[in-house]
């Protein structure tokens, strides 16, 4: 789950999240009719329910906007959209709101296809969870736990939603612009750049430097970031998908060689793509040409159409063939020639045409619902078939655990294409950011591997981390904001070169703001006094304390000062020495002027046009701040 | 003075060959590189001579932008960026970068295979012409170099067609290329947001048009189809293979499967299948009702429409055909229509716009005798029909796109100078704005006045917002800072910051006025008498009476002494800051006049 939020000039930005889906595990028996045993662990038996981000924390309806960054960071949108006050807007790609609404309508037919009367409560009890055995006693915020949003919900949550392209400059309130850049992870995933004029924070999150089938992560727009929040890793730094690629195909030939079914329990849309393709240039290789692989979600179909379409988020191969004009994607051909089929579930067609041995890709990926449960539960007991992981969100024995025990061979090939730590300092020393934002845990090695100082984020400035519910002051003071002068008055402006290169000019303007945009407006021409018909009042003549004069610098030379004052015709003139400067005495106006380095002090009668005077001459040897 | 210069070097008051050169805070754009279907010699492409007459176009042009896959919009291109040189960006959305390819080749086979034409540019040049192309997605803001930006908006008038801002710095051009603003049964509306431009280019080709509703078109076209089959005629219908066709293709299709009509409907070129095939992996870029049920139903898997083969023109019996090119100027659609022009039976429906000097425009002003190739005369006898079905914005449709823009000055080009003129002066009477028509080769230059953005520091605009948001009209309250320029940067900041950055040490200007008072009682009750004349005059500003005698206007301070020989009279010193020059002037007249009358 990932959900940071960011307050700039007033405005909040959430920048989301999915919900960790806690499949309710193990504990003790005896203590309640909720809690169920097997092989030794204890589960709770339940409606799942799932846990969202941290919504205790900020007031969801002063949030303004809500960035997506990919469709696996959207699942718990409807919580925030329906039932929080929220009333922002949620901006993300047109991928990633088609295929999240795949996703989410693939889990609301999943759960709804076990309705079960009740949830479990009793073992939230703080003072039962507490003896619980792990992992149930480690359980956060389970009181917060929901049961699964409706349709009606998720179609709701998603017309709230903007759609917007990679490179498109979404002006917000006129303060802020967001940018979302393809982040290489998944197809429409994005990274978000959130800039004003002169602060830029980058967002990357879910992001990947491996070529599969999404267009490449822009590292190049991240550049000159004043903070880079970095967050949605991989999951198991340790395996390299390729690798694993590998090691999925030749254990899948292997088990339908021997003649064994394999299970591949994947989510409808993302790795299975790569899957295929590799499966497609494989079969014929490994002498597979004649088993078929099926392909069962209540969104099989439109997730492998919808595919074929998004040609724009693509990695540049894939858009060459569309060009030609040839689907993107080889699983078209692997359709066409039956090589694989796709069922909305294992009810209706599919079971007339299920053959043994094949290959079956469908979820639950965490195994606790879905059509995955009713294949372990015919293939687990017999050691030619084989369960292979593939997504990496869920451990594969803690998914396990409930059919224990098991014949089946279980295979963990974890394909998790996320930046590992060698990419991550390889990007921030391509991007350079002046400060790094991330996670805790990114900061130190996993609890397990605590030797591997190389699974952790090193960068200079170390990384600032933060917790759940941990509010950050970014380390940036925000200094300028942009301003635009008017033509006008830009025209009127009399600049003047102080030191090479750099000039000054005081500028007197009105200052118009409206939607957080300043412009700066030529000061109206004194107005004409009022008809004589009107009485004049005595306020109309007070000036406005407000109107500000410019500062003055420099210093003023007594001999010029004087000449200048002869020239003037100013006589009687007399100047004395003082400590730091002189007098000037004019004797006859009974006028006095101190003199000095950093001041000038004209003391006189009330005789006004006398006194303009010498203001204008002394202001003449002085410069406008 | 900054300017916008545009110079139409196609399209200006004209149908055909699109290309009009755009310069803008110093930057170059050509938009679009189309040919002109009515000629067949130099005529038919734009005059690239007139950018630049010694130099490397390359030099010249920031960039190329084509709006959509129409030859009329992007015939020209490879002959511009092959054989005349042109190595820069060139700019369009992945739907055109698909098609134009395929027309353009298209296109060289007719004019090079059958009509034998010399010095044209080779199915090579196209190819390298198309390496030259550069993507742009819908709403993605290209930087073309540090300074140009260009944003795609959807037009909706073929696949893939779309409208483009160009902007530097504060300065913007929309250009709209072609655009439909009624949604069809394939393709969206056009739609721009209100970005306020400075020039909004537009196409006028149905400038004095108010088309009647769609769905009346459509149904006096399923009618007029339906009888001509019914009695056992041919219905010819020229197309181009990408856009009217798939949509009229829907329509057939949809009309077929309902009224369970048998006769044949036939698609003339080999380009059909990969058309339909380019819709299909398009699909985001069409109407939003096709792309909610692709999944169900491909609206353009076709099963009533057929791949077309030159033999069954003769073949006895009603069919319908549609064969490109649109305009009946060459091709496969011309061959039919000599076939079945003799037939009274038979009729063509022209579904689009057809430019001067083709067959189609001669049939649709009229003409019955056409003269063909080697003096033969061909006699009309078939009926000829005119439905606009091009997508192209109406006289409505055009308001309301300048309605949504809300552009400083307009300029029409794509449109016949006559209907120019109307659709100008209603431009510029609804909104006020300037209209401008320019012919080829006429340049138009429009004054900017860019307003110049500047960094101000945060401590100086808050505490100018402090002082309360809403600007009074009688007071307006002034911003005082000081701008500091060096290279090309400029910041705004307080008068004290700009000293401190320079090093500079403030020089204080006081003065000190004497202001003579006839007043016997002693100096601290003539500074109570002052202090409540001030108070009561001075209501919006701070008056105080401090504890040592003395008395304060926000900062300026006025004390009183006694006179060193007259003791009737008061000496009061007002004493202020150069910053507070007005009101310490305005103190010392006020005091001057002397203080009222004491209430005994």
């Amino acid at each position: 789950m990932q959900c940071t939020q960011i307050q700039i000039n007033h405005h909040y930005v959430g920048l989301w999240f999915g919900h960790d889906f806690h499949p309710q595990f193990p504990s003790f028996a005896a203590c309640s009719k909720e809690l169920k045993e097997c092989s030794g662990h204890v589960f709770v038996d339940s409606v799942p329910e799932f846990c969202l981000p941290e919504t205790e924390l900020i007031d969801l309806s002063t949030v303004d906007v809500i960035l997506i960054s990919n469709y696996h960071c959207m699942m718990a949108l409807p919580y925030i959209t329906e039932h929080t006050g929220f009333t922002g807007t949620v901006y993300a790609t047109e991928p990633t709101l088609q295929i999240g609404r795949l996703l989410m309508e693939e889990l609301v037919n999943f759960i709804e296809r076990v309705p079960k009367a009740q949830s479990a409560s009793f073992w939230k009890n703080k003072d039962v969870q507490r003896l619980l055995p792990s992992p149930l006693k480690d359980a956060v915020e389970v009181s917060t736990w929901r049961r699964c949003y409706s349709m009606q919900e998720v179609n709701s949550a998603l017309s709230k939603i903007q759609l917007v392209g990679y490179s498109q400059k979404i002006e917000l309130f006129g303060a802020v612009q967001v940018t979302p850049l393809s982040s290489g992870y998944a197809l429409g995933s994005s990274n978000w750049v959130i800039q004003s004029h002169y602060e830029k924070v980058s967002y990357v999150s879910g992001s990947s430097l491996l070529t599969t089938h999404p267009q490449p992560m822009d590292q190049a727009s991240l550049k000159n970031s004043d903070v880079l929040i970095l967050t949605g890793l991989t999951q198991i730094p340790t395996a390299n998908p390729d690798g694993m690629v590998g090691e999925f195909c030749s254990n899948l030939a292997l088990t339908v060689r021997n003649g064994g079914n394999v299970l591949v329990p994947c989510y409808p849309s993302g790795v299975i793509y790569d899957l295929l393709e590799c499966l497609y240039q494989y079969i014929d290789s490994a002498g597979l040409s004649n088993v078929p692989f099926y392909f069962i979600s209540p969104v099989a179909n439109s997730s492998l159409e919808f595919s074929q379409i998004f040609a724009e988020w693509l990695c540049h191969n894939k858009q060459t063939k569309v060009y030609l004009p040839e689907p993107p994607f080889p699983h078209a051909e692997l359709i066409q020639t039956n090589k694989l089929k796709h069922y909305p579930s294992i009810h209706g067609d599919f079971s007339n045409d299920f053959r043994q041995p094949c290959v079956v890709f469908t979820g639950h990926p965490s195994l606790r619902f879905g059509d995955v449960v009713h294949f372990l539960e015919l293939w687990g007991k017999s050691s030619l078939n084989t369960v292979i992981f593939t997504e990496p969100d869920f451990s594969y024995l803690e998914a396990l655990a409930p059919y224990q025990p098991l014949a089946m061979k279980c295979i963990y090939c974890p394909i998790d294409t996320r930046l590992n730590f060698i990419q991550v300092s390889n990007l921030l020393k391509e991007v350079q950011p002046l400060h790094v934002v991330c996670p805790e845990q990114y900061t130190q090695p996993p609890p397990t591997q605590s030797h591997r100082m190389d699974l952790m984020i090193d960068c200079q400035p170390p990384a600032m981390s933060y917790h759940r519910a941990e509010v950050l002051a970014l380390p940036f003071k925000r200094r300028y904001e942009k301003i635009e002068i008017m033509p006008e008055l830009a025209d009127s402006l009399v600049p003047i070169e102080i030191k090479p290169g750099i000039s000054l000019a005081t500028v007197s303007a009105v200052l118009h703001t409206k939607d957080n945009k300043h412009v700066l407006q030529p000061p109206p021409r004194p107005t004409q006094p009022t008809s004589g018909k009107k009485r004049k009042r005595v306020s109309d003549d007070i000036p406005d304390c407000k109107v500000l004069k410019p500062l003055l610098s420099g210093s003023i030379p007594v001999e010029q000062f004087v000449q200048t004052l002869e020239k003037h015709g100013f006589s009687d003139i007399k100047v004395e020495d003082t400590a730091k400067g002189h007098i000037v005495l004019l004797q006859e106006a009974e006028t006095l002027i101190q003199i000095e380095e950093d001041s000038t002090h004209i003391i006189c009668d009330s005789d006004e046009m006398l006194r303009v005077r010498l203001r204008d001459l002394v202001l003449k040897f002085l410069q406008k701040f | 003075m900054p300017e916008i210069r545009v110079t139409p070097l196609g399209a200006g008051q004209d149908v055909g060959r699109s290309c009009i050169l755009v310069s803008i805070a110093g930057k170059n754009v050509m938009l679009d590189c189309g040919m002109h279907m009515g000629f067949n010699d130099d005529r038919r492409f734009p005059d690239f001579s007139y950018i630049t007459q010694n130099g490397r176009l390359t030099d010249f042009l920031d960039c190329v932008i084509i709006s959509h896959f129409h030859l009329d919009h992007c015939g020209a291109l490879p002959y511009f960026s092959e054989m005349v040189g042109y190595d820069g960006p060139i700019y369009m959305t992945p739907p055109t970068q698909a098609i134009c390819p395929i027309l353009l080749e298209d296109y060289r086979k007719i004019a090079v295979d059958k009509k034998g034409e010399a010095n044209f540019f080779t199915s090579q040049m196209i190819k390298d012409c198309m390496k030259k192309v550069v993507a742009v997605h819908l709403h993605q803001t290209v930087q073309v170099d540090d300074e140009l930006e260009i944003k795609a908006y959807y037009a909706g008038h073929v696949l893939g067609a779309a409208m483009f801002q160009i902007k530097v710095g504060s300065e913007s051009v929309v250009y709209t290329g072609d655009y439909n603003m009624t949604p069809d049964r394939h393709l969206g509306a056009a739609w721009i947001d209100r970005c306020r431009p400075n020039l909004l280019i537009t196409e006028s080709t149905y400038a004095t048009t108010i088309r009647d509703s769609k769905r009346c078109r459509e149904r006096d076209f399923l009618k007029k189809v339906h009888e001509t089959v019914e009695r056992g005629g041919k219905v010819l219908i020229p197309v181009f293979a990408l856009g009217r066709a798939q949509e009229l293709c829907i329509l057939l299709e949809t009309f077929w499967e309902r009224m369970n009509l048998k006769a044949p409907i036939y698609f003339s070129t080999g380009l059909t299948e990969k058309a339909n095939h380019y819709y299909k992996l398009f699909i985001t870029w069409t109407n939003q009702k096709i792309r909610k049920t692709f999944v169900q139903r491909n609206m353009f898997e076709f099963k009533h429409i057929k791949a077309f083969d030159r033999a069954f023109a003769d073949n006895p019996g009603p069919m319908v055909v549609f064969a490109t090119p649109g305009m009946l100027h060459a091709g496969q659609s011309l061959q039919i229509f000599r076939k079945w022009a003799g037939n009274e039976k038979n009729m063509v429906i022209m579904p689009g716009y057809c430019v001067q000097g083709t067959v189609g425009h001669k049939i649709l002003s009229g003409q019955r005798k056409l003269e063909m190739e080697g003096r033969q005369v061909l006699e009309v006898k078939m009926q000829v029909e005119y439905m606009s079905f091009s997508a192209h914005a109406d006289a409505k449709g055009i308001m309301q796109l300048i309605g949504q823009a809300e552009p400083e000055h307009v300029l029409l080009v794509h449109g016949e100078a006559k209907k120019m003129e109307f659709l100008k002066q209603k431009i510029e009477q609804e909104f006020r704005v300037n209209c401008y028509m320019p012919a080829n080769g006429e340049t138009v230059t429009l004054p900017t006045s860019p307003s110049i953005p500047v960094g101000i520091s945060l401590g100086l605009l808050k505490r100018e917002m402090a002082q309360g948001l809403l600007p009074d009209a009688k007071k307006p309250r002034l911003l005082q800072g000081t701008l500091i320029m060096k290279d090309s940067n400029f910041r705004l900041v307080s008068s004290e910051q700009a000293l401190k950055e320079l090093g500079l040490a403030e020089h204080q200007l006081r003065f000190t006025c004497r202001v003579h008072l006839h007043d016997a009682r002693k100096e601290q009750e003539t500074v109570m008498r002052v202090y409540s004349h001030l108070k009561s005059i001075l209501k919006d500003h701070c008056v105080q009476h401090l504890p040592d005698g003395s008395v304060t206007v926000e900062s300026i301070l006025i004390q009183a002494a006694a006179h060193s020989e007259d003791p009737g009279t008061k000496v009061l010193l007002v004493s202020w800051t150069y910053q507070d020059e007005e009101l310490g002037s305005y103190l010392t007249s006020l005091l001057k006049k002397g203080l009222p009358q004491a209430p005994s």
